[in-house]
């Protein structure tokens, strides 16, 4: 143990109504990658965070090369030699890359900062990730993509001893996310300890070397990747045997037969200037269509114009047959459609409203201010939603930003679900969550689809789309390339697809 | 002085406190015992009431006189600092409302229902134009509101043809100096709107869309909320509330005053709207902490006065108070604070403890 870099006994953390870590152990080793595991409110987060100095811990020794650190802001934690990159990016959007690369640690001299400093030391952060970016543009001007790779640039510029990456790749494509292994592999060989928190599987066993496991705040183990088989992560993450996992896997729904019958939905020549070419897109009752692509392929944007976040610039739309113009969320609301969307924090949660007022809000929006849901109604609706979707929480007077991505994204859905719709646009509903929490989401998408719900899926993970939706429509550089129905969905033939013309290498993950 | 009547004050407002203790409020009310407290110990005097032809007379007494104005100000400023907002434009609000009343019931002699009713109206208009800007048109709020605390008071000018107009109408002076069930009428003004602002907010959803438009903007236009309806009413309501301060001030003085009536009373009001636990930045909103935070604002400037501070110099004790009301209410200072004090807290020897071990 004595190449032990970081070593974490004991810690405890909790919140009001929450037992967050319970004595928790965690050993990083120097020149390893080890990989932080476990569902949603599992406590990887608040793991990170009591480590980073964001939150202070209730009990507990952390030691860095046997010294005890006690950071209590993420400042502090920096001088100490722990770097953090987040899942949502933390950084300034206004301010240009090599500021934010350099900021709060910007040289200067006699109180005024060199500039001319600024940009050299950018340009060699981003070097080192052989990323090609102008240290002068603003951040706020590049893709989420880009913007990670930046956040990475700036964690790497102090000089860390420990990276925290917590769930680094879910806004990057594969070949990114090919480009920060690389990256993250060189640290290691360089001797820095890497702590990497995930979703995806694939890159555990890519890039990892050994995984903890945490479950209700606890330590379940730490074990070498190599000695883990995925079923038997899978299972220790959900608290089951792998015997029953394995059942599970077993049973994926077959590719489901095709729906008849007039569609609720209908767009033609669809599309907005800058966003989406022109598309035509049809969606039945009971019918779950996906919208397969690669980031920035324009999913999105056809999700928002299709709920009237965006003005559409050509093409028509019909509901039931009717042909209908949406010029707003509430228009579409109106007409029975629901959108959730990508980006949890900024377009979905109230953050310091409850759970119960989260999931009243579409509900009472709807029905206007005067019409208000006695507190009875939304007591019912509350628990009802919490129980249905297997919502963790003390109780619906919880804030909803204290619970975990997972479970606020049920309480999204809740929401949605509290207003009745007929169509519901799910953009991205099962990102950054955990396994057992996809299933349940998935599983909740199979039933919706059977009440006779629309439902358009918007998923960056292939194999959730296939296994969930009747039609794919595979977009490619903000257009239609085609359409896969029934039996002809396959990961392979949307991959190829996307892949069509440039054939890019989706092998990069193992380069 | 402890009297009989001054012991029942205390054990009221010790009651408040404990049924207050796990809510926003505590600590705003805090402040204010303590001031009081303050005030009963060292100032003699302040504490003396006295009944006179039916009426209460008091240092407390003209608290609520005098505060009154502030309250009705913050009430509509909570909900406006709650879409996350501020009105700059209620000081000049009220002086655009005592004019409109000062002209209509001297100059062109109306009744003194029509001059009140004119002038409620013109201040609805005003808050909708302070709306219109923000909601409909999108301007800063601070910019959008600015625009009218500048010119509202030039606006008055014109009203009153740059003169000051006393009255004498017996109602319209009754709303600032007449006692109704001995205390000053005011009171009950307050009390109303109070329970209004209650009703609006709560007894419909405005006030869960309030909240949710404050706290997340784009999020709620998502769900289907009007964002530009919800932030629109507040800013029409603040300009309502105002007027009826407006009205208030005017009374006091028995006349309109276009230059010094309501100046400084946005930022008094934002200050009560603040120490009453509403964040700036909007989402969650306290209408009692409002009316508790003005009560704190009035009782410290009538503190200065019983205590023969210097008009001049009054605004510095009293920004030292407000600080630490401020600090008060934040939990991560009051952690800070207790840090310094002697430690009795059992976490402390385990910790030491398990680093030892």
């Amino acid at each position: 143990m004595s190449d032990s870099l970081l070593e974490v006994r004991g810690l405890s953390k909790g919140f009001p109504g929450v037992r967050a870590l319970a004595g928790v152990d965690f050993t990083v080793r120097r020149g390893e990658i080890h990989a932080l595991m476990g569902e949603n409110g599992a406590g990887k987060s608040t793991l990170i965070k009591v480590l980073t100095g964001v939150y202070e811990r209730d009990a507990g020794d952390t030691r860095l090369e046997g010294k005890t650190i006690f950071p209590r802001s993420p400042r502090e934690a920096e001088a100490c030699g722990i770097s953090t990159v987040y899942q949502e990016v933390n950084l300034i959007p206004d301010l240009s890359v090599a500021e934010n690369i350099c900021l709060g640690r910007q040289p200067t001299v006699f109180g005024n900062i060199r500039w001319g400093a600024i940009t050299r030391r950018a340009k060699q952060a981003l070097a080192r990730l052989e990323l090609d970016l102008d240290p002068s543009r603003q951040l706020s001007a590049c893709s989420i993509a880009i913007q990670q790779m930046v956040a990475l640039a700036r964690a790497m510029d102090v000089s860390a001893k420990l990276l925290i990456l917590d769930e680094p790749t879910s806004s990057l494509d594969e070949r990114e996310v090919g480009e920060l292994f690389k990256v993250i592999r060189k640290l290691r060989d360089d001797g820095m300890g890497i702590v990497f928190v995930t979703h995806f599987m694939d890159q555990v066993y890519s890039v990892t070397n050994r995984i903890t496991v945490l479950r209700n705040g606890e330590l379940v183990g730490e074990y070498p990747t190599a000695e883990l088989p995925r079923l038997e992560l899978v299972a220790r993450m959900i608290g089951k045997d792998a015997k029953e996992v394995a059942a599970m896997e077993s049973q994926h729904p077959g590719v489901q037969s095709i729906r008849e019958g007039e569609p609720f939905l209908e767009v033609k020549n669809f599309g907005r200037k800058g966003s989406i070419a022109p598309l035509d897109l049809s969606i039945r009752p009971g019918e779950v269509v996906g919208l397969a692509g690669l980031l920035g392929s324009g999913r999105t944007e056809t999700a928002r114009i299709i709920f009237g976040v965006d003005k559409p610039d050509s093409g028509e739309m019909f509901l039931d047959g009717e042909r209908v113009t949406i010029s707003s969320p509430r228009a579409a609301i109106r007409r029975r459609i629901a959108f959730t969307a990508e980006d949890r924090k900024v377009d979905g949660i109230i953050p310091n409203l409850s759970i119960r007022e989260n999931i009243v809000l579409a509900l009472q929006a709807s029905r206007g201010a005067w019409a208000k849901l006695s507190r009875a109604k939304q007591d019912e609706l509350a628990d009802r939603f919490i129980k249905a979707l297997r919502v963790k929480t003390p109780g619906p007077e919880q804030l909803i930003k204290n619970l975990s991505g997972g479970n606020q994204q049920k309480v999204l859905l809740g929401r949605w679900l509290a207003t009745e719709p007929r169509l519901i646009i799910l953009d991205e509903p099962t990102r950054g969550i955990d396994v057992g929490a996809k299933a349940e989401i998935e599983k909740l998408i199979t039933e919706l689809r059977r009440d006779g719900l629309a439902i358009l899926f918007i998923s960056s993970e292939l194999e959730e789309v296939v296994r969930t939706s009747q039609r794919v429509v595979i977009l490619r550089d903000r257009k239609k390339v085609g359409e896969l129905a029934g039996e002809a969905i396959s990961e392979h033939a949307i991959m190829s697809q996307i892949a069509a013309p440039t054939a890019e290498s989706k092998d990069v993950l193992h380069a | 002085m402890l009297n009989a009547a001054n012991i029942l004050f205390w054990a009221v407002l010790a009651a408040l406190l404990f049924f207050a203790r796990r809510q926003r409020i505590f600590w705003p009310l805090l402040a204010l015992t303590l001031l009081l407290l303050f005030n009963q110990l060292f100032t003699p005097g302040f504490f003396n009431l006295e009944l006179r032809e039916g009426h209460l007379y008091g240092t407390r007494i003209d608290i609520l006189k005098h505060g009154g104005t502030v309250m009705l100000v913050a009430l509509g400023m909570t909900l406006v600092i709650a879409t996350g907002g501020v009105d700059l434009s209620v000081g000049a609000v009220m002086a655009v409302a005592g004019a409109v009343l000062a002209q209509a019931a001297a100059v062109h002699q109306q009744s003194a229902g029509v001059a009140m009713l004119l002038a409620l109206v013109v201040s609805l208009g005003l808050g909708a134009w302070n709306g219109l800007l923000v909601a409909g048109i999108g301007i800063q709020p601070i910019v959008a509101t600015l625009i009218l605390m500048v010119a509202g008071r030039g606006i008055a000018q014109l009203i009153t043809e740059g003169q000051i107009i006393n009255f004498t109408n017996p109602a319209l002076v009754y709303i600032a100096n007449g006692y109704f069930l001995g205390l000053p009428f005011a009171c009950t003004l307050v009390l109303v709107l109070l329970a209004a602002t209650y009703a609006l907010t709560r007894a419909t959803a405005l006030g869960l869309f309030i909240e949710s438009v404050g706290d997340n903007d784009v999020a709620s236009r998502y769900a289907g909320v009007n964002a530009r309806f919800v932030k629109f009413t507040a800013y029409v309501f603040a300009g309502f509330c105002a007027g009826l301060a407006g009205l208030v001030a005017a009374s006091d003085i028995k006349s309109a005053d276009a230059n010094h009536a309501g100046l400084y009373a946005e930022l008094d009001a934002i200050l009560a709207v603040v120490i009453g636990g509403t964040a700036l930045t909007g989402g969650r909103f306290y209408l009692l902490g409002s009316i508790v935070g003005a009560f704190l604002i009035q009782t410290l400037t009538t503190t200065m006065y019983a205590r023969n501070v210097s008009a001049d110099i009054a605004p510095v004790p009293k920004a030292l108070v407000v600080i630490a009301v401020c600090l008060l209410q934040s939990e991560k200072a009051r952690r800070c604070f207790t840090r310094f004090l002697p430690r009795k807290s059992p976490a402390a020897p385990t910790a030491n403890a398990k680093a030892g071990s």
